[in-house]
């Protein structure tokens, strides 16, 4: 098959990072692509210098076998180029239509034709089978339904070889699913994708070729049939990866969190959580299983004090904390990994080190006499959780916002472990987290259990669910349909609850189950 | 009761309104187009200022104040500009930046007017826009009196208002001006020149900001005065953010600015303590803008220089 895409030798510096060390790659006319490799391996910045954001030390890049310049957006898009962002692009009080359109409208003399753009991103949705509602505002849309945005923003310019930057980290099941049938779809079409994922299971279900990138460097590009997810799992890490949890039997103590018949409204005055009960006990981790969007954000973010309840009441470790502020909860032990790291969980200016301390900023041994910050304190405390957690690269000092995303992941998580809170609610907590990096979360979510925390855990992810989970319970429509011990609970019975399904209507092993 | 209602709402103080609302209205749609791009120009008061002096120069030796609109508009365009170049290319301060075209256009002002008219405090007369009378709406009771009969650069502010909020909502560089102000990242990744958008609408803030000063001294009044536009220029920025960056919004608190100062005047004229009455728009705004806080959500990268990576 034609080579459509040949990047060679690409190099490129950050103060104090080689991202980009000498890395060739090529993509063939129609081929899914997978690049994949560690947080901070420097996938994001390989793509980033295709798509012209930005500019390579050296290298080269050939299209269609001529040799071109991509010295900003402008050009990749003009060469059919399009870029699905790791971080969405979105301009968020702006519709799905104004932004599908942005930058290449649909003109009637200097006006928007905003009916034409509408018209037309329908018609895409439509045959790309990406549901969507155009004329709705981004910002009241869920990560998901964003992502879906951005992906009918490359076609709709047309694009021919299609970076996808991880776009499965914040889908759900279902969704990834329908992912890959458009990127079945797009390859049949002749559409080149090149397709990051942390995922190995997803590498070898739909890609041709996956290239592995370590520490900047290229480790070598294989036929998927040729590999298998041990291989390539060691190729990404450089050593052997546990691709499974291990962990002892739960040893429940008193309840920690208990929830009384909560309801939460969103903003547009929707329930989103409509009465739910529920207690997570010390020593225990309970897992939410549920498809996105069926409140699991509000009911966390309630807990966290972060929205306030209609009704209902919130209890931590006795005491009701119900509308009680953020910080006030944190102080009395609650550790909080948010779904949106970018949103609630960092403020991406700040340095690492900064960040590795907000809420803890107003105690010792932060903060000194007079309210002075003890400089020296959250230096250590920075050097010691940079080593502990492996951020990389590991400068305290620099902004959040230079990190990749899976190391800012690790920021969060370490700040928020660290204090060894009475209660841990971790949601989405391995979102775009690379397996060296999920394996380590992972055995410090069940360390924290040993240790006699109580563990929330909201998770898309199935896997992740059943494989750290003591109790599962299942979120549908703003309630808790069912909760399971984990012997009880299998892929297929979740898959059915999640999706609405009944429990005494439930079929074990049946074919008539709605999730299969 | 009806004699106080009679005193605070007729036709005359309601005529005085809108002229007192025209220059404010200039300034707060130059304030939106700057904002929305991502740039504060709290210089706009600065602008309007040498706006005022600029129209009374051009008018004086050319003898079309007109003429001295245009010139107006052209100086504030190039104080936006410069405004531009600094904090845009520069990522000065925006806020820093403002305030020097501020205190520079108040020294700078004072001192060309000495220079040129020879006369401290107040120029000599100039040519000034007359007023006109619309035909056949002049007639019309009640509404002929507060419309019928005004300045036409009356009439040309409430069609840039219309014509503003047309070009930032319905046209496709105010979508492009939206996406810049917002999140310029991702207006970058698809092509967009965050810099030159950023540049066009600061010089045109400080284009609309000069006509609303040229509105105060060559048709309003009819000369300079030394530090005319007393703090229009804020209150116009206050405008824009009662009015949510929206034209339309803008014009609604341009509106009621212009009716406190109309009733100011009004007011002393019935004998209530000037200095107290002259407080009256001032106070007018801090309430306004105390019972609004919260609720007005700026563009998210305004003031925000952008720095395009790698
Ligand atoms: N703008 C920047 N300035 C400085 N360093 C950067 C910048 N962007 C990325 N880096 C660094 O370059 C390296 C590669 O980052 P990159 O984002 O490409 O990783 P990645 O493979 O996409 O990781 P992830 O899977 O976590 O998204 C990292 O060490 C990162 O910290
Ligand atoms: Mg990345």
């Amino acid at each position: 098959m034609a080579i459509v895409l040949e990047m060679k030798g690409i190099t490129k510096q950050f103060p104090g990072v080689l991202a980009n060390d000498r890395i060739s790659f090529d993509v063939e006319e129609g081929e899914i692509h997978a690049l994949v490799g560690e947080n901070g391996s420097g996938k994001s910045t390989l793509m980033s210098i295709l798509y012209g954001l930005y500019r390579a030390d050296a290298g080269e890049i050939h299209v269609r076998g001529q040799r071109v310049q991509i010295n900003e957006p402008r050009d990749a898009i003009n060469l059919k180029i399009g870029m699905v962002f790791q971080h969405f692009m979105l301009v968020e009080p702006l519709t799905v239509a104004e932004n599908i359109v942005l930058g290449s409208e649909i003109k009637r003399g200097p006006f928007l034709d905003y009916d034409r753009a509408v018209a037309e991103v329908e018609r895409l949705s439509e045959s790309y089978g990406l549901k969507i509602d155009p004329r709705a505002k981004i910002q009241d849309l869920s990560v998901g339904l964003q992502q879906r945005v951005e992906i009918l923003k490359a076609l709709y310019r047309g694009a021919e070889i299609l970076i996808l930057d991880e776009p499965t980290a914040v889908l759900t099941p279902q969704e990834v699913d329908d992912l890959m049938e458009v990127m079945h779809n797009l390859r049949a079409k002749g559409t080149s994708i090149i397709f990051i994922t942390h995922k190995i299971r997803e590498v070898l279900a739909i890609s041709d070729r996956v290239t592995v990138l370590r520490r900047g460097k290229k480790v070598g590009t294989k036929a998927t049939a040729d590999t298998n997810p041990q291989d390539l799992a060691e190729m990404m890490v450089g050593r052997e990866v546990l691709l499974q949890v291990e962990k002892d039997e739960a040893k429940p103590g008193e309840d920690v969190l208990e929830v009384r018949d909560l309801v939460v409204k969103d903003s547009r005055g929707a329930y989103k959580v409509n009465g739910v009960s529920l207690t997570v006990r010390r020593g225990e981790i309970l897992g939410i299983a549920g498809v996105e969007g069926n409140g699991q954000t509000e009911l966390v973010e309630c807990l966290a004090g972060l929205i306030h309840p209609e009704s209902g009441q919130v209890f931590l470790g006795g005491k009701d904390i119900t509308d009680w502020p953020p910080l006030r909860i944190k102080q009395a032990g609650l550790g909080y990994v948010p779904e949106d790291r970018h949103r609630r969980g960092l403020v991406l200016d700040y340095s690492i080190a900064d960040n590795l301390i907000l809420g803890l900023h107003t105690e010792a041994p932060f903060r000194k006499r007079f309210g002075v910050q003890d400089f020296k304190a959250i230096r250590d405390n920075a050097g010691k959780l940079v080593e502990a957690f492996d951020i990389r690269p590991p400068y305290p000092h620099q902004p959040a916002r230079k990190l990749s995303g899976g190391n800012q992941q690790k920021v969060v998580v370490a700040r928020e472990f660290d204090r060894n809170p009475e209660l841990l609610i971790c949601a989405q907590p391995t979102r775009g987290v690379d397996i060296g990096a999920i394996e380590f979360i992972h055995q410090q979510v069940v360390a924290q259990r040993d240790r006699g925390a109580a563990v929330l855990l909201v998770s898309a992810e199935l896997d992740e669910i059943l494989s750290l989970s003591d109790r599962i319970a299942v979120m549908y429509n703003g309630k808790i349909v069912a909760v399971l011990p984990r012997e009880e609970a299998d892929e297929h019975k979740l898959g059915f609850l999640m999706l609405g399904g009944r429990l005494e209507d439930y079929k074990a092993g049946g074919g008539n189950n709605v999730a299969g | 009761m009806w004699d106080i209602i009679k005193l605070l709402v007729n036709t005359t103080v309601l005529a005085a309104t809108l002229r007192m609302a025209t220059p404010l209205l200039f300034t707060a749609v130059g304030g939106i187009f700057s904002e929305r791009s991502g740039v504060v120009n709290i210089g706009l008061e600065g602008m309007m200022l040498i706006g005022a002096f600029t129209a009374v120069a051009v008018s004086y030796s050319t003898g079309s104040a007109w003429l001295g609109v245009l010139g107006a508009l052209l100086a504030g365009a190039l104080m936006g500009f410069i405004h531009g170049i600094a904090s845009i290319k520069y990522r000065a301060n925006q806020v820093v930046s403002g305030t020097a075209i501020n205190i520079f256009a108040g020294g700078l002002t004072v001192y060309l007017q000495r220079l040129i008219f020879n006369m401290a405090g107040v120029s000599p007369a100039v040519p000034r826009i007359a007023d006109v009378e619309l035909p056949l709406i002049s007639k019309i009771p009640l509404i002929g009196p507060v419309i019928g009969k005004q300045n036409p650069m009356v009439y040309l502010a409430l069609l840039i208002v219309v014509g503003a909020h047309i070009v930032i909502f319905k046209t496709v560089w105010g979508l492009r001006l939206r996406s810049v102000g917002e999140h310029p990242g991702a207006a970058d990744s698809v092509g967009i020149n965050v810099y030159k958008t950023r540049y066009v609408a600061v010089t045109l803030s400080g284009a609309l900001a000069g006509v609303g000063g040229a509105y105060l001294s060559v048709a309003h009044l009819s000369r300079f005065v030394e530090g005319m536009t007393a703090g229009r220029g804020f209150i116009a920025l206050a405008a824009m953010i009662f009015g949510k960056w929206n034209p339309l919004g803008a014009l609604g608190a341009c509106l009621f600015f212009g009716y406190a100062d109309a009733l100011q005047m009004r007011l002393q004229e019935i004998g209530i303590p000037t200095q107290f009455v002259q407080m009256l728009p001032y106070i007018l705004t801090m309430v306004a803008l105390v019972g609004l806080i919260g609720r007005a959500v700026a563009p998210k990268a305004s003031g925000e220089p952008y720095v395009k990576e790698g």
